[in-house]
């Protein structure tokens, strides 16, 4: 692939980018959340196009122009999020969309052999040719979308965080697979944030950072510290307003939590008048924790405490009472009512002020939406249009003044600059900056480091399922927090005095 | 020299736009409206039955059974969910309405029992929903099958004769106080009517059902109590069906448990003329009003032009995939 450039809207998510994959090698493409390594594999697979560069696939000019495509030279994508049906067996998912068949009959015998060939390949105990997909592990299911791609007679296989939700023995199982085919000369496109797996499993590494190419060399090469030294590059902290403000007392404690999705139990403690980042991958268990405090999922162990009040499980409603606010990570699906009106979006948390008699008093309201339009500079023409007329960025700001306006005093923010442009985003700075002057707490969920370091009293990381350290943000830069988030430790001794409190 | 820069002149052709579009929307079920009035009040053969007072007043009669469901129906519909049990509903309230009486207790309590009777159903049908968390669509086709045959069985599987009482002229299509100008139903579904549109518009409730119909992820988040507004949703609109089965009892002055079978799905078919969105979040009062009427104007006309009945099927039935689809079109354009 060469001179490969994409743009989404206003963000250049690919500029300019060469990449080269040889026969019978595993190719780790490695960078931070948002780098460009899924445009890029996108692009290949035929699920996007590229606006400009070129494709050569066995010395052949080749325009991937959709999915189909791309399977039929040979290139085979096994997605993040699995692409099988859970009702069919094992051997019809397989074949799903390349039955053998004559006159419309399929040829069972026929099909039965190639299943059998490919899962003799594969090796795995819990898969059977006749057993439903939905009775298999996360584990299984990866192989089995391997042994589909080996019907297909793929000579590219792309593998985007094939281990993130495996165990360990799985994962084992899985790098077997991997040797198998790269012996038979399948290259292998591996996406992973896991920089020992990847070390262990790759022979060549391309990093990319913010849609450029950095680097391309030999695993064997280069080390963990300098791969992520690629990654992160040397940022410079920029836009992030500093507002003098107190950290005062407790104000939430998390216990030995642990919700229905967490992978671990939590321990957590918010001050009033603080921000408190939390890193980590996506999947880590950041966005689960929040979930869990916030009652959108059920607690399991431990307790909440908040201010001085233990509490278990409570509901949303129960946790708007104690003024806590969530700010969903997912804007379009969860965080806002797009069909719904900026001033719905807006109050819809907190209706009490208007109502007399059980009534809204529209009018009224009205004049409290435009003062929070007014106050968080929201571009909106109207209060009563649809919230899906406004930018990502006015859509955000919305969300973020419907906590303002609930008067919540401890906001749980998940992502809350994704996605939005650079000038909404110093705003939201600026405003989290306000509110803990006003002695507001927040808990900041990001994968963007920089804004981490440049907004926060202290930051804490997610390692699979586990809050591994808190450290004020002083005894942080980009490098430690990424080798905590991909390593669960910190990679050198000698760093350890260094970071010690 | 132009006094105006050209972005400023299209911008405000966009807002004329904007508001030429706002009141076609608004105006979009009326027009339904007044084309079949157009229609049938222009045909000869027809024309001067068709608009004299004693027709309107009889389809306006005829119009509430089918307008009370529709009142309920909107709110279940505007929340995401259906009620397939309406119907079956309306029959075991108008039996019950009918067995009260006959066992001697007064035509109120009488009307009340039939009123409760949906109530209960709906309320069945909400707490089923929610606590069992099966869609609306399986509970209450199991409703559907329940109520019809809990009807059969109280009946003894025949009409219930009940004696002639003042509940029988609710319905009567020449008031009895001539001041009152249309039977006390059709007030009493007008009363409603607005009743539930204030609700609707102005309530919290309200707001909070079409934010749950609209994105039921967002509403959690934002704390609203999801099962307690659905089971209150149901349940109201459980005692509309009760409202309306005491109302089918005064027409036909006897409890039959067979009547309205199949009626929901003409509930359903008024308020989806009238903008209801089966997906959740959209949907009036004024709508499904007027999607009732729409309906009860085309059977009144065709039958007036002694079109034989399956006709009218087809028309109704073309009329509503042709308003849904004209609905789609509106909002693709609006968005």
């Amino acid at each position: 692939m060469e001179h490969i450039s994409k743009r989404f809207g206003a963000t250049c998510a690919l500029d300019d980018v060469d990449f080269d994959l040889r026969k019978g090698e595993v190719h780790a493409l490695i960078g931070e959340n948002g780098a460009g390594k899924s445009t890029l594999v996108k692009i290949l697979s035929g699920a996007v196009s590229a606006d400009a560069g070129s494709i050569f696939f066995d010395g052949h000019s080749f325009i991937p122009s959709n999915p189909l495509a791309s399977r039929k030279q040979g290139i085979a994508m096994i997605y993040q999020e699995l692409n099988l049906a859970p009702h069919l067996s094992v051997e019809e998912n397989i074949m799903l969309g390349r039955e053998i068949h004559r006159l419309g009959f399929m040829q069972g015998k026929t099909m039965q052999r190639a299943v059998e060939k490919a899962l003799e390949f594969v090796r795995h105990p819990e898969i059977k040719s006749h057993i439903p997909i939905k009775k298999l592990s996360v584990g299984a299911k990866q192989i089995v979308e391997i042994a589909r791609a080996l019907v297909g007679k793929a000579k590219v296989l792309i593998m985007d965080e094939p281990t993130s939700s495996l165990t360990q023995e799985d994962t084992l199982r899985l790098f077997k697979v991997i040797q198998k085919l790269k012996n038979q000369g399948v290259s292998i496109i591996y996406i992973s944030h896991f920089l020992e797996e990847v070390q262990k499993i790759a022979d060549r590494f391309t990093v990319l950072r913010d849609g450029k190419k950095i680097h391309t060399g030999r695993m064997e090469e280069t080390s963990v510290d300098d791969l992520i030294q690629m990654m992160v590059g040397q940022k410079f902290v920029e836009m992030f307003p500093k507002i003098d403000h107190e950290i005062g007392d407790v104000v939430l404690q998390l216990k030995g939590l642990k919700g229905k999705r967490m992978a671990a139990k939590v321990d957590l403690v918010l001050r009033r008048g603080e921000i408190l980042g939390v890193a980590g991958l996506i999947g880590a268990g950041r966005t689960e924790t929040l979930r869990t405090v916030f009652g959108l999922d059920s607690v399991e162990k431990g307790t909440i405490v908040v201010g001085t009040v233990e509490t278990g499980y409570g509901t949303p409603w129960n946790r708007i009472g104690q003024s806590i606010g969530l700010l969903s990570e997912d804007r379009q699906e969860e965080g806002l009512a797009l069909s719904l009106s900026v001033a719905d979006n807006l109050t819809l948390s907190l209706f009490s002020p208007y109502k007399k008699f059980g009534l809204l008093r529209l009018k009224k309201r009205r004049e409290a939406v435009q003062f929070w339009l007014k106050q968080a500079r929201i571009k909106a023409q109207d209060p009563d249009q649809p919230v899906s007329g406004l930018s990502g960025g006015n859509q955000q700001k919305v969300a973020l003044a419907r906590l303002l306006h609930q008067e919540a005093d401890i906001l749980l923010l998940d992502e809350p600059t994704r996605g939005i442009d650079v000038m909404s985003k110093s705003q939201i700075y600026e405003w989290m900056g306000t509110l803990v002057q006003q002695g507001k707490s927040i808990i900041f969920v990001s994968s963007y480091l920089p804004e981490l370091l440049g907004v926060c009293d202290k930051i804490a990381v997610f390692h699979r399922g586990n809050l591994i350290d808190f450290r004020p943000v002083s005894n942080w830069d980009t490098q430690s927090i990424m080798t905590v988030a991909t390593l669960g430790r910190i990679a050198h001794e000698n760093q350890v005095e260094h970071f010690d409190l | 020299m132009k006094t105006k820069s050209n972005i400023l002149i299209f911008e405000e052709k966009m807002k004329d736009k904007n508001r030429i579009q706002t009141l076609l929307n608004w105006l979009g079920p009326f027009l339904g409206l007044f084309l079949v009035l157009v229609i049938f009040s222009s045909i000869p053969e027809v024309q001067d039955r068709f608009l004299r007072i004693s027709n309107l007043r009889s389809v306006a009669t005829q119009s509430v059974i089918v307008a009370l469901g529709a009142l309920g129906m909107t709110f279940v519909i505007i929340s995401g969910g259906i009620d397939l049990s309406a119907a079956s509903n309306i029959a075991l309230a108008s039996v019950i309405t009918a067995f009260a009486i006959n066992v001697g207790f007064s035509p109120v309590l009488a009307l009340l029992f039939g009123v409760l009777t949906g109530g209960v159903v709906g309320l069945a049908n909400g707490a089923l929903i929610t606590s069992l968390r099966l869609v609306p669509f399986i509970v209450t086709l199991g409703m559907l099958g329940i109520a019809r045959g809990v009807a059969k069985w109280i009946a003894g599987n025949q009409k219930i004769d009940a004696p002639l009482t003042w509940v029988n002229e609710i319905m009567a299509k020449s008031p009895r106080p001539s001041w009152m100008l249309i039977a006390p139903g059709v007030w009493i579904m007008i009363f409603f009517a607005v009743a539930m549109a204030v609700i609707l518009r102005y309530s919290v409730f309200g707001r909070h059902i079409f934010a749950i119909g609209s994105n039921e992820a967002t509403a959690r988040l934002c704390g609203i109590r999801i099962s307690r507004n659905k089971i209150l949703v149901y349940t109201i609109a459980g005692l509309f069906c009760g409202l309306s089965g005491v109302m089918e009892f005064s027409r036909l002055t006897v409890g039959d448990p067979t009547v309205a079978v199949g009626l929901e799905l003409d509930v359903i078919a008024a308020v989806v003329i009238g903008g209801g969105s089966l997906s959740g979040g959209a949907g009036s009062i004024l709508g499904s009003m007027i999607g009732v009427f729409i309906m009860a104007f085309l059977r009144n006309g065709c039958t007036m032009m002694g079109w034989p009945n399956y006709i009218q099927e087809i028309i109704i039935g073309a009329i509503i995939v042709a308003a849904v689809a004209l609905d789609q079109i509106r909002h693709r354009q609006s968005a």
